[in-house]
């Protein structure tokens, strides 16, 4: 209904921003990275400066040394200078003043080549390979923070950082691991994709696309800066009080996790609207690629989960300036609400992160088993089971709280229900490998892998819902490889088969093979050699987040962490990889190195500006393999007139035929 | 043209194996013997072991949702495996395999089991929660499972940065570091903390329940035999978090009653300048506690951490 309605200048990729040339300005003067970290870093000293000026009369500045005032407001300003400083309130400010504002995104020179990357860009492509690259930069520096924990859990009692430092870097590490990699899958094959998939020449809001990936180097820098407070030493958890008590390291943790709350929100919206409303005739929701279906179940958990984190942030930066009282027990708080706020965006989140990778797997399995997806139905009404109960189970987070105790079975009951539809996509999985002709692709390989490590994440997930089980597990390392499966092995590792699948169209570049082989066997042998052995040594009473250990234990952990840093170099790997391959043998890979039915194997690699020269029409489903005389799945060059008659059931039904 | 396909056809439908019973018999064996390993040779030596009637439901609940797990585990991996091997992609075959878009018998077969098995081990599980009385998890200030037969002993859990500590109400309310329980008596931890979140944690007693500032959270359990115990705190606290950690003892009746007497004596001065027995203390008497605690000559954890401005007040 939308492409109709839609006049035909909607349909171009964005309006062109203010990243866009004006004529005879030099490049320095116009908006991208370097005019947003000048503007960040005013914003910055003006925030902390009017902090000063405000509170350091306080008495509970003056009692507790610490001005969390300067700190927020530096913060907050300094985010919105990096944000104004890259242009993107430019059009904002046009409108206000009654200028026009471009529509039209005109491909020039300037828009074109490596600069567009480091600018606010309005195309959904550019804002994809962004996200790309800057999710593997959170990645990475998350990586190297548990390498620094494993470094120190070498020895039960000879240490490498003293105590404070150990317990910010495990802070760091769970934070940044858990809140930036929210986007992993969303932001860039997300963006980057879903259009090229639903036959659409755009994403709804290029604006909010555009805001949702530049706060995430807001909120990165943010969380890294904690560190020159001393960090903050209550994980990612963030409880209260232990959070209100904590030093000025807590307030960039709150600030990060709120603006990448707000991320998450703009990007779930803007793709939600998307895939509603964006639709090419023809792309009926039974024609819709699983992939879709995970990324628009993520985006709903998104929109109605992160709220309450971002007021649950603020919320925390409040009790820590204004004294508010909302956890603090005596004063008529409470520190469960906290509990309660956090695990209710919490437990979709964990959602939010396996979600995508269900999508991935599942998109690419019936290519390489050239096979249609076994029970498509069945693997779409997963997701949305898994993204409806995924909000009525965060309580099993406080089974030894002692809050509701009556209700425990109830909540016992709902998260092993969730077991259920999860349980679809492996149904699916070995439905569809049934009489396949299974390839051994490095996509497939990283899907496969998938499948063994969310095997055992999820079934260790049954032993942690059972109440009588889970007091002795929760709070243990078994918790900790428990969730390390299902999101390392789960989702990065559909993330990886992700990049080798796509990244040939993303780039029109093939990816070495062999590496790639190295890589997953790496990558998969010394994932589970570092988290396999962490359920035993949950099983054996170590817990959580600790900095000296019982003696007994240590060759459990030296055997965890020295494959850890086998991870490390499995991850290398793939890096070399990355940039030998992109950057230095660049092997062109034209048309469809996987032989996929995918729509977006349809348009050259790397698609066009536009994706589309006209606005397709889908006539058939996207896994017909192996279907006599199936037709491909759009037709690109549809006959005059149809389009104002796609969506009347008689045409589309005849195109089928 | 049908009539040269049909015979062929016919032909290889003859040399198709029965992949589903081929699967079923690598999978039975496989999954009877991960259940044989697990029940009777791992089983006995399941974590958090027997020392008392919670520690053993929980073990005996851990097993019993292993021989559940195991069965699930070994089929998808056989089956995958099976897959793997005989349906990889030869060289030369460049056809797709047959266009099967789903089954709405196995998936409804699929939809079934999960579902009895998930419904067994809630039900299981519900009254592995109900019969030991909450097993051992805390369960707040009103528990609404209590074990049966006599009063049980009363151990008040006092958690602060970064050290447990001990009061026995029915001796007088002494506070001690030392946990001592008497073998075979039921046992009610009230658990609160002074400062932030913590959890008690005696792993060998299968017990769990977080120390809330001004919660009373309560919980249950019977010791059955005579030994040491660890004590860690499951929920970070701060930097010293790993370190929060004691051993605990279980012994007889008689020596726990001879402890106990003793004890009450030798701590009657300290017990005097301590805050009379409650539920749940203010967190702002946590100064004069540390205070009486440097006196007492129990310094260390909370005795000098709080200055006078903490908790910062409004």
């Amino acid at each position: 209904m939308a492409i109709e309605t839609q006049p035909e200048k909607a349909q171009e990729p964005g309006g062109r921003g203010p990243g866009a040339p004006r004529p005879g300005r030099p490049w320095w003067m116009r908006p991208a990275i370097h005019t947003g970290i000048i503007g960040g870093v005013i914003g910055y000293l003006v925030g902390h400066w009017l902090g000063n000026l405000i509170a350091s009369g306080y008495t509970q500045v003056q009692n507790s040394g610490m001005n969390n005032y300067a700190i927020i407001l530096g913060y907050v300003l300094g985010t919105v200078g990096w944000l104004a400083g890259l242009g993107i309130f430019n059009d904002l400010l046009r409108q206000m003043a009654g200028r026009p504002v471009p529509a039209g995104e005109e491909e020039t020179e300037a828009s074109s080549g490596l600069a567009r990357y480091f600018r606010y860009s309005l195309d959904h492509k550019v804002v994809g390979i962004q996200y790309l690259v800057g999710m593997i930069g959170y990645f990475l520096t998350g990586g190297l923070l548990a390498m620094a924990i494993r470094t120190e859990l070498l020895s039960p009692s000879y240490h490498v950082f003293s105590a404070s430092t150990y317990i910010a870097i495990v802070g760091e590490h769970g934070t940044m691991m858990i809140m930036m990699i929210s986007s992993l899958i969303l932001g860039p094959f997300g963006n980057y994709l879903v259009p090229l998939l639903i036959g659409s020449k755009r994403m709804a809001f290029p604006r909010l696309e555009a805001l949702s990936f530049w706060l995430t180097p807001a909120a990165y820098i943010v969380l890294l800066s904690g560190l020159m407070f001393g960090g903050f030493p209550f994980g990612w958890t963030g409880y209260a009080p232990l959070s209100v008590q904590a030093t000025q390291g807590a307030d960039s943790y709150a600030v990060a996790f709120g603006l990448m709350g707000l991320s998450l929100i703009l990007l779930g919206f803007n793709i939600i609207v998307t895939v509603i409303c964006y639709r090419a005739p023809g792309m009926r929701w039974s024609r819709l690629p699983i992939f879709v279906w995970a990324m628009l179940s993520t985006a709903f958990l998104m929109v109605l989960a992160a709220p309450v984190l971002v007021g649950a942030m603020y919320m925390m930066i409040a009790d820590r300036t204004v004294q508010t009282a909302f956890f603090t027990d005596s004063l008529g708080g409470s520190s469960y609400l906290w509990q309660n706020l956090f695990w209710f965006f919490g437990h979709p989140e964990v959602y939010i992160l396996a979600l995508p990778g269900f999508g991935i797997v599942s998109e690419i399995i019936p290519v390489f088993c050239r096979k249609p997806l076994f029970g498509y139905r069945v693997a779409a009404a997963g997701m949305i089971g898994v993204t409806l109960l995924s909000f009525f189970v965060w309580q099993h987070h406080l089974f030894d709280s002692g809050i509701n105790p009556d209700m425990r079975p109830v909540f016992m009951l709902t998260t092993e229900l969730i077991s259920i539809p999860t349980g679809f996509i492996f149904l699916v999985a070995l439905g569809t490998f049934w009489k396949a002709k299974i390839r051994f692709t490095v996509p497939m390989l990283f899907a496969l892998g998938f499948y063994f490590n969310f095997l055992i994440g999820g079934i260790s997930g049954v032993f942690l819902s059972d109440v009588p089980a889970d007091t002795t597990e929760h709070g243990t390392f078994f918790v900790m490889a428990h969730f390390h499966y299902t999101i390392m092995g789960g989702l990065v590792f559909a993330f990886m088969a992700g990049v080798y699948y796509w990244l040939p169209k993303m780039m029109g570049i093939k990816l070495n093979q062999t590496l790639g082989k190295w890589h997953f066997w790496t990558m998969f042998i010394f994932f589970n050699a570092t988290f396999l052995p962490l359920f035993a040594v949950g099983m054996a009473g170590q817990p959580r987040r600790v900095y000296e250990y019982a003696r007994n234990l240590t060759t459990l952990n030296d055997w965890v962490s020295i494959s850890s840093f086998l991870l490390g170099v499995s991850i290398l790997i793939f890096l070399v990889n990355f940039v030998y391959s992109t950057v230095i043998a660049r092997v062109r890979e034209e048309g469809n190195p996987w032989r996929s039915r995918g729509l977006e194997w349809q348009v050259p690699s790397p698609p066009p500006p536009g994706n589309f020269a006209r606005v397709p029409v889908v006539i058939s489903g996207p896994y017909e393999y192996g279907v006599k005389d199936a037709p491909p799945m759009a037709d690109l060059d549809p006959p005059l007139g149809v389009l104002s008659r796609a969506y009347s059931d008689t045409v589309t039904e005849g195109a089928e035929a | 043209m049908a009539t040269t396909e049909a015979p062929a056809r016919a032909e290889a439908e003859r040399r198709e194996p029965n992949h589903g019973l081929r699967i079923f018999l690598i999978w039975l064996p496989a999954a009877l013997a991960a259940d044989l390993i697990i029940w009777f040779v791992w089983g006995p030596h399941m974590p958090p072991g027997d020392q008392s009637s919670t520690a053993a439901s929980q073990q005996n609940d851990i097993n019993v949702m292993a021989i559940m797990a195991a069965p699930v585990m070994a089929f998808v991996l056989v089956y995958a495996g099976y897959a793997l091997i005989v349906w990889r992609h030869r060289e030369g075959d460049d056809e797709d395999g047959p266009p099967i878009h789903g089954n709405s018998r196995i998936s409804a077969t699929w939809i079934g089991v999960t579902s009895a098995i998930v419904l067994g081990l809630f039900v299981f599980g519900t009254v592995e929660l109900v019969v030991p009385a909450g097993a051992g998890a805390g369960e707040g200030n009103t528990p609404i499972w209590r074990p049966s037969g006599g009063t049980p002993l009363q151990v008040q859990v006092i958690a602060q940065q970064w050290r447990f500590a001990y009061r026995y109400p029915q001796f007088g309310g002494f506070e001690t570091t030392s946990l001592v329980l008497p073998v075979g008596q039921n046992v009610q931890f009230n658990v609160t903390s002074l400062d932030v979140i913590h959890s008690f944690w005696p792993y060998q007693l299968g017990v769990k329940a977080d120390a809330n500032p001004g919660v009373n959270n309560v919980a249950y359990t019977e010791p059955q035999h005579t030994g040491t115990f660890t004590v860690r705190c499951a929920e970070l606290c701060g930097i010293w978090h790993a370190d929060m950690t004691t051993t605990g003892q279980v012994m007889s009746v008689s020596a726990f009653r001879a402890w106990a007497a003793a004890t009450r004596v030798q701590l009657a001065a300290l017990t005097k300048i301590l805050p009379p027995y409650a539920l749940t203390y203010d967190p702002n008497l946590v100064p004069q506690l540390g205070k009486a605690f440097h006196q007492a000559g129990l310094s260390g954890a909370g005795g000098n951490y709080y200055g006078s401005q903490y908790p910062v007040q409004p």
